[in-house]
């Protein structure tokens, strides 16, 4: 399998593994890419993340972040990356919620807008995944 | 001289300490280690930021990339030092430290700058700020103990919104850094303005940066800067707490151990005093003895 793929976070290096194809959501929508893909840097919006290796499709929800990729080699640097299978829908969608009351309760012009407006896109990438991924 | 049951109190009393003391060493060990992993765990993320960083600022070197609002440089009137202290203390110098060093940047500083302010991070370093009056911006509690990214990145939300603001020109971190267990260094840095290093010329030269002139930006070279230079922040911030946190265990673990260590001997000292003294009774006794059968003959 010729693309190597390494997932890291803050917090921990969370996949490094060889797959056919990897789909990103950029702040631009959603891309894939296939070995022989011409050098990128692309800055990541949340949402899912999924990689295919061997016929079997690997689902994560992730933070905002980039992604590198030179010379079959794609390197994914996000805030959070969470297995589908570790989310729980009722959880997320729980969360989801919580965070747009949150910002709903602040005025666009307010300085901690922009930060609640990125949990709320945390929160519903999350659940995104989380819903597919069952 | 100390009566025998004085004494023998005190060794119950300094044996009880010591079992406290002990314990959490072993605590302390424990979570110790635990800190040190995430240290490590954290540095892949770290070196990728870096390293895309710097690539990026040897291209801004050639006047690619526009200037951006976090690495405009002010001339430093209000400054802001964010100190990272404990949430608890019996932890040797740890906290007294970072005060110390803290409060000699105050005296050093306070001269030649408009204000001087500080944020918090721990209990320990609110409450030395509030009782000087030191102008403290913000002050976060309980961190340690449960880190996460997500409070990385609130602490620099919040500064960056300040600089951009221009309520501030310059923010300093200060905290411990891990260097081993038996020593932790203070550190002070600068987090804002930012100012990216490029690599050095002949590591240029040899090795391709990260990021390569044939790499296409989605969306836009300055887009990829817009949203590095935050995440950049916020890593440094990131590191920093897990340095603090790794040195806080490692200080309490050496001062606990020390406690111990103290503790016994104290304790040696005390039964020596104690065998003494019940030595000295029992003679007193038998001389009082001899002397009372001699009176009687």
């Amino acid at each position: 399998m010729p693309l190597a793929l390494e997932i890291v976070t803050p917090e921990e290096r969370v996949v490094t593994v060889t797959c056919d194809e990897v789909r990103l959501t950029s702040v631009e929508g959603q891309f894939g890419i296939r070995p022989g893909h011409t050098p990128l840097v692309a800055v990541l919006a949340a949402g899912e993340l999924v990689y295919i290796a061997g016929g079997t499709t690997h689902r994560y929800a992730a933070g905002e972040g980039f992604a590198e990729v030179s010379n079959d080699r794609v390197r994914v640097l996000v805030e959070e990356a969470n297995r589908a299978e570790e989310l729980d829908p009722h959880r997320a969608a729980q969360e989801l919620q919580d965070r747009q009351k949150a910002l709903a309760s602040l005025k666009p012009g307010d300085p901690a807008y922009e930060q609640e407006r990125a949990n709320v896109e945390r929160a519903a990438a999350r659940l995104l995944v989380a819903r597919r991924g069952r | 001289m100390a009566s025998l049951r004085i004494i023998r109190n005190r060794i119950r009393s300094v044996r009880n300490t010591q079992k406290i003391t002990k314990a959490m060493k072993m605590l302390a060990a424990a979570k110790l280690r635990r800190a040190q992993d995430a240290v490590i765990r954290a540095r892949p993320y770290a070196q990728l930021i870096e390293e895309m960083l710097a690539s990026l600022a040897e291209a801004r070197a050639r006047d690619e990339l526009p200037p951006h609002p976090l690495m405009a440089v002010r001339p430093p009137h209000r400054v802001e030092v964010v100190m990272l202290t404990s949430d608890r203390g019996l932890a040797g110098g740890f906290n007294s430290n970072i005060i110390r060093r803290g409060q000699r940047f105050m005296t050093e500083e306070s001269g030649r700058l408009e204000r001087i302010q500080f944020s918090t991070v721990g209990r320990r370093g609110r409450d030395f700020a509030k009782k000087r009056g030191f102008g403290l911006r913000k002050d976060y509690l309980g961190f340690f103990g449960r880190l996460s990214y997500a409070q990385a990145r609130e602490v620099a939300n919040d500064l960056i919104e300040a600089y951009q603001k221009d309520e501030l020109d310059a923010v300093y971190l200060l905290y411990n850094y891990f260097r081993s267990t038996i020593a932790q260094e203070i550190m002070l840095v600068r987090l804002l303005p930012l100012e990216p290093k490029p690599r050095k010329q002949e590591e240029q030269a040899t090795k391709g940066g990260l990021i390569m002139p044939e790499h296409i930006f989605e969306p836009s070279r300055p887009a990829v800067l817009q949203s590095l230079l935050p995440r950049f922040l916020a890593m440094q911030i990131w590191r920093a707490l897990l340095e603090s946190e790794a040195s806080e265990h490692a200080a309490r673990m050496t001062a606990m151990d020390s406690a111990t260590k103290n503790a016994a001997e104290m304790i040696g000292r005390l039964t020596l005093q104690y065998n003494r003294a019940r030595q000295a009774a029992i003679t007193k006794e038998l001389m009082e003895i001899v002397s009372g059968a001699e009176a009687l003959k």
